[in-house]
C-alpha cells in the first residue's frame, strides 16, 4: 500500500501521477434489462435482453416496434418537484447520480461545494417534455406551455439539475457528441480533477423512445428494419435503439485511498477523432482514437485484455470497427463484447454504461457475453453464448456517433490495497 | 363556468399538480403565510402558478403579478380582490 499524501495543492494535481490517477469509486445503471447497478449486472450475466414492444407511445405506423424500453420506471424515486419540471432523461440521470453517490459513499454536503463537479453527456436532450410542450403550443396556444419547457429540454439540464440536487458548484458542465459524449466526458471528469475538483460525478442517460427522437433516428436510415439488433453478425442489419445509461463518480486515487474507499479502475488513457468528409479518400478515424487512447494510458494493444466495442449493428459499421480491431490487435486477437445488444443503443449512455460494465468485468473477473449474436462474420473473437472468466487489468470502451464523432476509453484495474 | 371564489385549497391542489412538493414539505399543514420560496418553490415555479390561476378563474395574471403574491395567502385574497372587482 502506497503511503497518503493528504496535502498536495489542487494547483499541484497531475494526471500522470499515480496518486493523482482518477479513479472511480461509484457506479449505478439504470437500463432496459435492470435499475440499480447489482440487478443490470446479474441480469446481463445472464443472458437477458430488454429489446421489448415498446409502450411509451402508440407505434402504430411506424416501421418499428420495438426497443430497449425500461419497464415501469419508478418516477417516484425522483422527487416530486423535480419530477414535473424535467424530462424522463433528467429522471433516469437524478436516479443513476444518487446511486452512484451512495455506492460511492460520498455525501456532497459533507464536501466543499465548489470542489464537487458534475459534467455530464447528452445525445437527445429532453425530446419527450419538448413534443408534448410544442404539440400544446400548436393544438392549445402559448398560454398553455408550461414554464418548465425554458429548462426541461435543454442538454445541460440534467447536468444542472443533479448540480443543484447535491450542492455541487465546481466546475461543470454537458457535452454533446452523440455516442461518444459518454466516453469523452469521462477525459473532463479527469481535466476536471487535474484542475482541483474532488469528487466527480460523470456519466449519460438517455431517454430517447417518444415520438420526436424516435423519428429522428429512423430518418438517420441505420436501425434494424427487421427489429433485431445483432452487431458484427452475418445477419446484421441495423441497430435499435434504447434507453437509459449509468453515472458514476470519479475522485484522485489518493482521496480514495485516504477514504479507504474501493477504487474500481483508474480512466488511464482517452483520445477523441472525427471522421474525414465522405469523398476525402482519407480513413475514418476510429483507429487513431485506440492508438491515441492506448498511447496516452502508456500501454501497448497485447496489455488489453477486453474490448467494449461500438458495436453499431449497420453491416458497414460493423466491418469498419472489426478491420479497426483486427488491424491493432490482430485476428481474434482480444476478447470482443457489447452490451448494446441487452440494452439497445442508448446515445451517450451505451458509453456511459460501458465504462460501468467494464469495471464490474474487472472487478469480478468476468466479461459479460452480447446476446442473440450466433453467426460472428469478421475475425474478432466475439464473447458469446455464456460469460467468460477471464483476468482482466486492462479494458478498451470504443463509442462512435453520428456525424463522425470516435471515443476511445482506456480503464486499468486499480492498484489494490 | 367561472369561480366565484378562489380558496387555498384550490391554490394548493395547483402547487401539488404542476410543480410537485420539496422533500420535507406539508403541503396540508399550515401553509398559508409561508412565502412561497420556503416551500421549495422558485420564481419559475410561481409563475406556472399564475398561468393556471388564469386558466381556472378568467383573472389575467400578467407576469409581474408576481409581486404581489409573495405568499399562498397573498396569492388566494389577490385573486379574490380581482374577481370581486369584476377584472376577468
Amino acid at each position: 500500500m502506497t503511503s497518503v499524501a493528504t496535502a498536495v495543492p489542487a494547483t499541484a494535481r497531475r494526471t500522470g501521477d499515480a496518486r493523482n490517477a482518477a479513479v472511480v469509486t461509484g457506479m449505478s445503471a439504470v437500463t432496459a434489462i435492470g435499475v440499480g447497478l447489482e440487478e443490470y449486472w446479474r441480469n446481463l450475466l445472464a443472458g437477458a435482453c430488454g429489446i421489448r414492444p415498446i409502450t411509451r407511445f402508440d407505434t402504430t405506423g411506424y416501421p418499428l416496434r420495438v426497443a430497449g424500453e425500461i419497464p415501469d420506471f419508478d418516477s417516484a424515486r425522483v422527487p416530486s418537484r423535480l419530477v414535473v419540471q424535467t424530462d424522463r432523461w433528467t429522471h433516469f440521470g437524478l436516479l443513476a447520480g444518487e446511486l452512484a453517490l451512495a455506492h460511492a459513499g460520498v455525501d456532497p454536503a459533507e464536501l466543499p461545494e465548489y470542489e464537487l463537479s458534475v459534467h455530464t453527456a447528452s445525445g437527445s436532450g429532453g425530446n419527450e417534455f419538448g413534443q408534448r410542450e410544442l404539440q400544446a403550443l400548436w393544438a392549445e396556444g402559448p398560454s398553455r406551455v408550461g414554464v418548465y419547457q425554458s429548462i426541461a429540454w435543454f442538454y445541460a439540464a440534467t447536468t444542472g439539475q443533479l448540480s443543484i440536487r447535491h450542492g455541487m458548484k465546481g466546475w461543470s458542465g454537458v457535452l454533446v457528441a452523440e455516442q461518444a459524449g459518454g466516453l469523452d466526458v469521462v477525459a473532463q471528469a479527469r481535466r476536471s480533477l487535474a484542475q482541483g475538483s474532488a469528487v466527480v460525478l460523470t456519466g449519460a442517460t438517455e431517454a430517447a423512445l417518444n415520438p420526436a427522437a424516435f423519428t429522428s433516428q429512423i430518418a438517420g436510415g441505420m436501425l434494424s428494419p427487421v427489429g433485431e439488433y445483432l452487431p458484427f453478425d452475418e445477419a446484421a442489419g441495423g441497430y435499435l435503439p434504447g434507453e437509459g445509461g449509468a453515472m458514476f463518480v470519479v475522485e484522485p486515487a489518493e482521496r480514495a485511498v485516504a477514504r479507504a474507499a474501493r477504487p474500481y479502475g483508474v480512466v488511464a488513457g482517452h483520445a477523441a477523432t472525427f471522421d474525414p468528409a465522405p469523398g476525402r479518400g482519407r480513413p475514418p478515424g476510429l483507429r487513431r482514437a485506440v492508438e491515441t487512447a492506448l498511447a496516452d494510458a502508456g500501454v501497448a494493444p497485447s496489455d488489453v485484455d477486453v474490448v467494449f466495442a461500438d458495436a453499431h449493428g449497420h453491416p458497414s459499421a460493423d466491418a469498419a470497427e472489426a478491420r479497426v480491431l483486427t488491424e491493432v490487435f490482430g485476428p481474434r486477437g482480444v476478447p470482443v463484447t457489447t452490451t448494446k445488444a441487452a440494452t439497445g443503443r442508448l446515445v451517450a449512455g451505451s458509453a456511459a454504461l460501458d465504462v460501468v460494465t467494464a469495471l464490474l468485468a474487472m472487478r469480478d473477473g468476468v466479461i459479460p457475453p452480447m446476446v442473440n449474436v450466433r453467426r460472428p462474420a469478421f475475425e474478432i473473437d466475439l464473447v458469446l453464448g455464456r460469460p467468460r472468466p477471464a483476468a482482466l487489468r486492462t479494458a478498451l470502451v470504443l463509442a462512435r456517433g453520428y456525424p463522425g464523432f470516435n471515443a476511445a476509453l482506456v480503464l486499468r484495474a486499480a492498484a489494490q490495497n | 363556468m367561472q369561480p366565484t371564489e378562489f380558496t387555498l385549497t384550490d391554490l394548493v391542489e395547483i402547487m401539488r399538480s404542476c410543480a410537485g412538493v420539496d422533500e420535507g414539505v406539508d403541503l396540508a399543514g399550515d401553509i398559508g403565510d409561508t412565502p412561497f420560496v420556503e416551500l421549495g418553490y422558485d420564481s419559475l415555479a410561481v409563475l406556472a402558478f399564475q398561468a393556471r390561476i388564469q386558466e381556472r378563474t378568467g383573472v389575467p395574471m400578467p407576469d409581474d403579478t408576481v409581486t404581489h403574491m409573495p405568499t399562498p395567502n397573498a396569492a388566494v385574497e389577490f385573486v379574490n380582490r380581482q374577481i370581486q372587482a369584476g377584472v376577468r
